[in-house]
C-alpha cells in the first residue's frame, strides 16, 4: 500500500503540477444565484400551503352542525375570480415578453393590466368573504370555515403582497428602467405570481368543486 | 389619562404594571443582576468608544465570517440562561420531597421547562450549528462569501430578536406554562389566557424567519458558488452535512410556521383548529409539530456529524473512511427523518400497524448512523491519533452518542416506548444524544475553528477542562434519569412523594454542578486564550495540519477570503495542494467585487420585534406602525441598487503582501 | 418467553440493587411483557454497542500519535469489505428487532383485549373483563364503575387475575394515563376515547398517574391503584355501596372544576351514561354532543339556518388556570329531538368480542372468519 502510494506520489511529482487557482478571474455576475434561491423560497412556501391544505383536508367535514359548502360556495362566482387570476398570470407572461423585447411601456403597461386582475381577484374573494360572514358563517363557527378561511385567506394574503410588489416594480422600472436587477426582479415575481395561479387551481379544485360535488 | 382604563387598554393593550413580576424575589434578583450587567457592559461600550467599530465592522456587517461569529456568541449568552433554567429545575427537583413543595411555584417551574426547552433547542442548539455553517461552508468551497450576503445578516438578527423576545418574558409578563411544544388543547386560550403562548409562539415565528431564510441561503450557496473541480462528491463531508441540513430547514420549517400560525389564529381570532367544541382536532396539531419536530432533531445533529468527520480525520492524519458511503448515509437519514415524526406519540392510540410502520422506520435510521459510526473508527484505524481537544470531544461523543442511539432504538419499539414514553428515561435518551451529539459537536467545532477565525489557538488547559467536566458532569446528571425512568417517574413532575427518589434527583443535581464548572471552564477558556493570545498565535493559518480549504488562506482570513479562487482535484483539497507542491501566488492581485454592509437587517429584525412584541401584549395601534414600517422599510430596501463595491487592489497586496512576510517568519 | 426471564434480573441486578425499579419488576402481565421487550431490545442492540465502545477506545489508544510503532496509513480510506460488514451488521440487528417490533406491537396493542392472564393462562371465552371508565379531569382521576354503577376519585380497585377493559377520556386538556407496575401508558384526550386492556397478577398497593404534562397541578396528580382478591375488592366495592353519595351531571360539573390534590371520594351511584356524555363533551345540559354534530355532518351539517346554533358558555370551568379569556368561549346548542329528548342518542356502548385463544399467526391480520370490528374502534371526533 505504502509503496504504490510514494510511486503515485513520485508520477505526479513528475507530470506537470496541477491548477490550484484561477489565475485570471473575472467578476462573478451579480445575482446568480437568486433565481435558484427565490425558487427555494417559493418550494418552502409551497410547504406552508400544504400544511394547510391538509389541515382543510382533516377538517373539511367538521361543519360544528353548521353550514356546509353546498350552501355556502357560489361557483359562478368563484369561477369568475378564478379567470381573474388566471387572465392575470398570461398578462404577466406579456409583460415578460415585452421586457425581452425590451419595450418597457409595453411591459409596464402588462404589468398594469396584470395588478389589475389581481385587484379584482381579491375584491371578489373580499366580497364573497364578507357575504359569508354576513350569512353567520364566520371563521369561529367550525373548523372547516376556519380552515376554509385561513387556506383561501392566505392566499389571498400572497396576492396582496404581489400587488404591493407590483407596484413597486413598476414604479422602480419606470424610474430606473430594465436594468440587470429589475429583469431579475421582474422574473422572481413572476415566478412567484405564477406559483399564486398554481396554488389557486388547487384550491379552487379540492376546496370549491370538491365542496360543491360532495 | 391613567384613571381611564378604556384609554390605557387602547395605548398599552393588556400590558400593565403588574406584568412586572415585582412579587417575585427571584425574578427579581436575576433582573437586577442582568440589569446591573447590562448597564456595566454599555458603559464600558461606551466608555471605550467600541459603538461605532461593533456597529459598522460586525451589527451591518455582512461578512458570513463575522455573521458565523455573531451565531456563536448568541448561542453562548442563550447557553448560560437555558442552563441556569436547568439547574433551577435540578434544585426544585432534589428539594421537592416529603412534603417540601421546593423552592418554587407551579406558575414559575412550569414556565422555567418550556423556556429550557425552547431556549436550548432554537437558541443555543440552531445558533451553533447555524454559526459553524456560515462560518466555514464558503470556506470549504472556496467562495468569497455566500449566495445572499444581506439576508444572511438579516437572518441573524431575526434570530437574536426571537432569543430577545423568549428574554424580555423574563420580566415583563411571563412565559408559556406548556411545554416546549405546547400542545392544545393546553397551548388554547382557553387554558392558557395570558400572554405566555403568545411569546413562544411570537419568538418563534420571527426566528423561525431567519432560519428558513438562512436555510435557504446556504443552500443557493453551496449549489451556486462552489470552486471549480469541486464536484458534488468532492465536497467536504462538512459542506455535505451543511447542505442537507438546509434542505431539511427549507422543507421542515415552514411547517412549524404554518402550524403555529394556526394555533395563533385559534388564540387571537377564536378559530377552531385545535379546540375541543366545534370540530377542531388537538391530534392534528401534535402530527404537525412533529413533523417539523423530529426533521429539527437532524437538522441539528447532521451538522455535528459533520464537524466529527472534519476532526477525527484531521487529527488521525488519514483520508476519512468511507467517503462515499458518509455521504450517501447523510443522504439517508435526511429522507428518512420525515417518515418517522409519529415515535413521538405511539400512546396516542394509533393502530398497531400504524405503530410498527413507524417504529421501524425510526429504526432503520440507525443503520445509516451506525455506518457513520463506524466510518469514523475505521478513520481512526492506522492513523496517528493527536490528542488535541477538538479530538477528545470526538472520542467522547462517540462513546455516549452509541448509547443515546441505543436507548432512542429502545424508545422506538412501541410497545416498549408505552412503558418509558415521557419518562425521565426519555429525557436522558434525547439529552445524551443532544448533549452527546450536538453541544459536543459544538464545542469541537468552535475549538476547531478558533484558530482560522482569530488567528490564535484557545488555551489547551482550560478546553480540557471544560471537556473533563461537561462528560463526566453529563454521566452524573443523565445516568439517574436513565434510572428514575425505570423507576416509572415522569418528567415535568415538580414535587415527589416517594423519598426513596431522592437521592437519584440529588446525584442528577450535582451533575448539573459538574456541567456547571465546564460551562465556566470554556469561559475562562476564552479569557486566558485571549490574554495569552501571542503565545497561542498561529501565522500559518494552518494550525492543526489540516486537510480542506479553510485552511489554506490566512488566519483570519481576509475579507474577501481567498485572493485567488481555488481550483479543486481532491475532496481533502487543501491536503492534496500541500502534497502536490502547491506554490502561494505573490503577484497578479486584482480587485474583488464584494457586497457592501447595511443596517437594513438590523432595523427589519427590530421592527419585526416591536411588531411582534406589540402582538403579545395587544397594543394594535403599534401592530399597525410597526407592521407598516416594516413592509416600508423593506421597500426602501430594495431601491438601493449599490449593494456591492470592489475591494480595491492595493489593498489586496498590502495583505497578500503581509501573509507572505508572516509566512517568511515561520519558515526562517 | 421463560428463557428470558434470566436476562430481565441482570439489569435489576446490576443497576438496582437497593431501588424500586417498577417498570423492570411489574406486577401485570402486560407491563411484564413490555418489560421482556426492553431487555431483549437492550441485550440485541448491546451485541453491537459494546464492540463499538470497545473498538473506540481501544483504536484511540493503539494509534494514539506517541506509539510509533503501530502501523499508519494516512492514505487508506475504503475497503469494500468492511464497507459491507458496517452496513450489514446494524442491518441484520434492525430486522431482527423490527420483527420483534411487528409482532411485539400488535400482540401488545393497548385496544387489543387480552388473550393470557399470565404466561400460559388464556382468558375463557366467557370470561368477562372488569370494565372501568377512566376520566382525567384538572388535576385528578374519576374512575367509573359501569358494571357496579360506582364511582371513585384518585383512587381504583381491581381484583386481581382477572381481565380490566379501560376506556379512557379527559375532560380539559390532554394526560396520559399509566400505572407502571400493570401496564403501559395512553393518552386521555378530551372529546376522545382511548382504551387499555391489563391484568394484575399480584396483590397491593400500587401508584397511578398522569404522564402528559397538563398545567398547574399535573405533579399531584396520583392515585393509588388496589390490587385485591375476589373478596377483598368485593367488600371494597359493597363499602362504596354502603357509604352512598351521588354522582350524576350537575355533580360532576362540580367536580369537573380545576382542584389539586384532592382526597379520595367515593359515589355509590353514577349517572349510567355519564362517561358517554364526557367522552362526548355534553354533560352540560343544552350542549351538543360530538356524537350527535358528527352524525348531522355526516349529513351535511344543519346549513345556514345552523349557523346560528351557538350559545354563549355560561360558567367558565377553566378560570382557575388563569385571568379571564379575552374571547368569550362558546359552544354549539343541542337540538331536541323525539327520540333524543335530552338531545343526545341512547346508543348502546360497543362491548369488545372476546378473544379467541388459539395461538396468533400473521400478527395484525384478523383471524378468519373474524373481521377488523372485533378490535374495539379508535380514538377519533366521534
Amino acid at each position: 500500500m505504502t509503496t504504490t502510494t510514494a510511486a503515485s506520489a513520485s508520477l505526479a511529482k513528475a507530470k506537470e503540477t496541477p491548477v490550484f487557482y484561477v489565475a485570471d478571474e473575472h467578476d462573478h455576475p451579480e445575482g446568480a444565484s437568486t433565481l435558484l434561491g427565490f425558487w427555494l423560497y417559493l418550494m418552502s412556501d409551497c410547504l406552508v400551503f400544504a400544511v394547510l391544505f391538509a389541515t382543510y383536508g382533516v377538517l373539511s367535514s367538521s361543519y360544528a352542525a353548521g353550514p356546509s359548502p353546498k350552501e355556502l360556495f357560489d361557483l359562478p362566482l368563484v369561477a369568475v375570480n378564478t379567470s381573474m387570476l388566471l387572465l392575470s398570470s398570461i398578462t404577466y407572461g406579456f409583460a415578460v415578453l415585452e421586457m425581452q423585447k425590451k419595450n418597457v411601456n409595453a411591459m409596464l403597461f402588462w404589468l398594469v393590466v396584470t395588478g389589475l386582475f389581481g385587484a379584482a381577484f381579491l375584491g371578489i374573494e373580499l366580497y364573497e368573504f364578507a357575504h359569508m360572514i354576513h350569512e353567520g358563517a364566520t371563521p369561529q363557527r367550525s373548523a372547516f370555515l376556519s380552515s376554509f378561511f385561513t387556506l383561501v385567506g392566505t392566499h389571498g394574503l400572497h396576492v396582496t403582497f404581489g400587488i404591493i410588489w407590483m407596484i413597486t416594480l413598476i414604479t422602480q422600472v419606470w424610474r430606473f428602467g430594465l436594468i440587470e436587477a429589475n429583469k431579475r426582479r421582474l422574473l422572481c415575481l413572476s415566478m412567484f405570481w405564477h406559483f399564486l395561479d398554481v396554488v389557486w387551481i388547487g384550491v379552487f379544485t379540492f376546496v370549491y368543486l370538491m365542496g360543491v360535488l360532495r | 389619562m391613567f384613571d381611564n382604563p378604556e384609554l390605557m387598554k387602547a395605548i398599552f393593550g393588556r400590558l400593565t404594571l403588574e406584568a412586572l413580576p415585582f412579587h417575585e424575589p427571584i425574578l427579581v434578583a436575576t433582573f437586577a443582576v442582568v440589569a446591573i450587567g447590562g448597564v456595566a457592559l454599555v458603559g464600558a461600550l461606551t466608555y471605550f468608544k467600541l459603538w461605532g467599530y461593533l456597529w459598522t465592522e460586525w451589527f451591518t456587517s455582512v461578512d458570513h465570517k463575522r455573521i458565523g461569529v455573531m451565531y456563536i456568541v448568541l448561542a453562548l449568552v442563550m447557553l448560560l440562561r437555558g442552563f441556569a433554567d436547568a439547574i433551577m429545575m435540578r434544585a426544585q427537583q432534589a428539594m421537592a420531597f416529603n412534603g417540601s413543595e421546593g423552592y418554587l411555584p407551579a406558575h414559575h417551574f412550569d414556565q422555567i421547562f418550556t423556556a429550557h426547552g425552547v431556549i436550548m433547542i432554537f437558541f443555543v442548539a440552531m445558533p451553533f450549528v447555524t454559526g459553524l455553517m456560515n462560518f466555514v461552508v464558503p470556506l470549504q468551497i472556496g467562495a468569497r462569501d455566500v449566495a445572499f450576503p444581506f439576508l444572511n445578516n438579516f437572518s441573524f438578527w431575526m434570530t437574536a430578536v426571537g432569543a430577545a423576545l423568549v428574554m424580555v418574558s423574563l420580566f415583563v409578563g411571563e412565559f408559556a406554562r406548556t411545554g416546549w411544544l405546547s400542545y392544545p388543547p393546553l397551548s388554547n386560550l382557553a387554558y392558557s389566557p395570558d400572554v405566555g403562548v403568545d411569546y413562544y409562539i411570537w419568538s418563534l415565528q420571527v426566528a423561525g424567519v431567519g432560519t428558513l431564510l438562512s436555510g435557504v441561503n446556504l443552500i443557493a450557496t453551496i449549489v451556486k458558488m462552489r470552486a471549480p473541480g469541486m464536484t458534488l462528491m468532492k465536497m467536504p463531508v462538512f459542506t455535505w452535512t451543511a447542505l442537507c441540513t438546509n434542505i431539511l430547514i427549507v422543507a421542515a420549517f415552514p411547517v412549524l410556521t404554518g402550524v403555529l400560525a394556526l394555533l395563533s389564529l385559534d388564540r387571537y381570532v377564536g378559530t377552531n383548529f385545535f379546540t375541543n367544541d366545534f370540530g377542531g382536532n388537538a391530534m392534528m396539531y401534535v402530527n404537525l409539530i412533529w413533523i417539523w419536530g423530529h426533521p429539527e432533531v437532524y437538522i441539528l445533529i447532521l451538522p455535528a456529524f459533520g464537524v466529527f468527520s472534519e476532526v477525527v480525520s484531521t487529527f488521525s492524519g488519514k483520508r476519512l473512511f468511507g467517503y462515499t458511503s458518509m455521504v450517501y448515509a447523510t443522504v439517508v437519514i435526511t429522507i428518512l427523518s420525515y417518515l418517522v415524526w409519529l415515535h413521538h406519540f405511539f400512546t396516542m392510540g394509533s393502530g398497531a400497524s400504524v405503530n410498527s410502520f413507524f417504529g421501524i422506520t425510526t429504526m432503520i435510521i440507525s443503520i445509516p448512523t451506525g455506518a457513520k459510526m463506524f466510518n469514523w473508527l475505521f478513520t481512526m484505524y492506522r492513523g496517528r491519533i493527536r490528542f488535541e481537544v477538538p479530538m477528545l470531544w470526538t472520542i467522547a461523543f462517540m462513546l455516549t452518542f452509541v448509547v443515546g442511539g441505543m436507548t432512542g432504538v429502545l424508545l422506538a419499539v412501541p410497545p416498549a416506548d408505552f412503558v418509558l414514553h415521557n419518562s425521565l428515561f426519555l429525557i436522558a435518551h434525547f439529552h445524551n444524544v443532544i448533549i452527546g451529539g450536538v453541544v459536543f459537536g459544538s464545542f469541537a467545532g468552535i475549538t476547531y475553528w478558533f484558530p482560522k477565525a482569530f488567528g490564535f489557538k484557545l488555551d489547551p488547559f482550560w478546553g480540557k477542562m471544560s471537556f473533563w467536566f461537561w462528560v463526566t458532569g453529563f454521566w452524573f446528571a443523565f445516568t439517574p434519569l436513565y434510572v428514575l425512568g425505570l423507576m416509572g417517574v415522569t418528567r415535568r413532575l415538580r414535587v415527589f412523594d416517594d423519598p426513596s427518589l431522592q437521592i437519584w434527583f440529588v446525584i442528577a443535581a450535582f451533575g448539573g454542578i459538574l456541567i456547571a464548572i465546564g460551562i465556566a471552564s470554556f469561559f475562562v477558556q476564552l479569557a486566558v486564550s485571549i490574554k495569552n493570545r501571542d503565545k497561542l498565535r498561529d501565522v500559518t493559518g494552518d494550525p492543526w495540519n489540516g486537510r480542506t480549504l479553510e485552511w489554506s488562506t490566512s488566519s483570519p482570513p481576509p475579507a474577501y477570503n481567498f485572493a485567488f479562487t481555488p481550483v479543486i482535484h481532491d475532496n481533502d483539497a487543501w491536503w492534496d495542494m500541500k502534497k502536490r507542491g502547491y506554490q502561494r501566488p505573490l503577484e497578479g492581485y486584482k480587485a474583488i467585487h464584494m457586497p457592501s454592509n447595511t443596517a437594513a437587517g438590523i432595523i427589519l429584525a427590530g421592527l419585526s420585534g416591536i411588531t411582534a412584541f406589540a402582538l403579545i401584549w395587544h397594543i394594535w395601534w403599534l401592530v399597525i406602525v410597526g407592521f407598516v414600517a416594516l413592509i416600508g422599510t423593506a421597500i426602501g430596501h430594495t431601491f438601493n441598487y449599490h449593494r456591492s463595491f470592489h475591494f480595491p487592489r492595493e489593498q489586496v497586496v498590502k495583505a497578500e503582501r503581509e501573509r507572505t512576510q508572516l509566512l517568511q517568519t515561520v519558515r526562517a | 418467553m421463560k428463557p428470558y426471564r434470566i436476562f430481565a434480573l441482570l439489569p435489576l441486578l446490576a443497576l438496582l440493587g437497593g431501588c424500586n425499579a417498577i417498570v423492570l419488576n411489574p406486577a401485570g402481565d402486560v407491563a411484564m411483557q413490555q418489560r421482556d421487550l426492553v431487555v431483549i431490545s437492550t441485550v440485541l442492540m448491546l451485541l453491537i454497542i459494546i464492540p463499538v465502545m470497545a473498538l473506540t477506545v481501544f483504536f484511540a489508544w493503539r494509534y494514539r500519535q506517541s506509539n510509533t510503532s503501530a502501523p499508519y496509513d494516512p492514505d487508506w480510506d475504503h475497503s469494500t469489505h468492511l464497507e459491507l460488514v458496517i452496513w450489514a451488521a446494524p442491518l441484520l440487528i434492525i430486522i431482527c428487532l423490527g420483527a420483534i417490533t411487528w409482532m411485539a406491537t400488535h400482540l401488545l396493542d393497548p385496544f387489543r383485549p387480552i388473550a393470557r392472564t399470565a404466561p400460559g393462562q388464556t382468558v375463557a371465552r366467557e370470561t368477562k373483563p372488569l370494565k372501568v371508565e377512566v376520566v382525567a379531569l384538572d388535576w385528578k382521576w374519576l374512575f367509573i364503575y359501569p358494571d357496579y354503577g360506582i364511582a371513585t376519585v384518585n383512587e381504583m380497585a381491581a381484583p386481581v387475575g382477572q381481565p380490566i377493559h379501560f376506556r379512557i377520556s379527559a375532560s380539559s386538556v390532554m394526560n396520559a394515563f399509566y400505572v407502571p407496575a400493570l401496564a403501559g401508558m395512553i393518552y386521555a384526550m378530551p372529546g376522545m376515547q382511548t382504551q387499555l386492556n391489563a391484568v394484575i397478577n399480584k396483590p397491593g398497593d400500587f401508584k397511578g398517574f398522569s404522564t402528559n404534562y397538563s398545567g398547574d397541578g399535573f405533579s399531584k396528580m396520583r392515585f393509588d391503584f388496589l390490587a385485591k382478591n375476589d373478596a377483598d375488592f368485593g367488600k371494597w366495592v359493597s363499602d362504596i355501596k354502603a357509604a352512598g353519595g351521588n354522582l350524576g351531571r350537575t355533580e360532576y360539573l362540580e367536580l369537573e372544576r380545576p382542584s389539586e390534590g384532592v382526597p379520595v371520594k367515593k359515589f355509590a351511584n353514577v349517572d349510567p351514561n355519564l362517561f358517554h356524555l364526557i367522552v362526548n363533551l355534553c354533560v352540560q345540559p343544552g350542549k351538543m354532543c360530538m356524537h350527535e354534530m358528527a352524525a348531522i355532518d355526516a349529513k351535511g351539517g344543519l346549513g345556514l339556518a345552523g349557523a346560528d346554533l351557538v350559545q354563549r358558555i355560561e360558567y367558565d370551568k377553566s378560570a382557575r388556570r388563569g385571568s379571564a379569556p379575552v374571547l368569550a368561549k362558546a359552544y354549539v346548542a343541542s337540538v331536541c329531538t323525539t327520540n333524543a329528548p335530552m338531545g343526545m342518542e341512547m346508543t348502546e356502548v360497543q362491548q369488545p368480542a372476546p378473544v379467541s385463544s388459539t395461538p396468533l399467526q400473521g400478527a395484525g391480520l384478523p383471524r378468519p372468519g373474524t373481521t377488523f370490528q372485533s378490535f374495539a374502534p379508535r380514538p377519533s371526533n366521534s
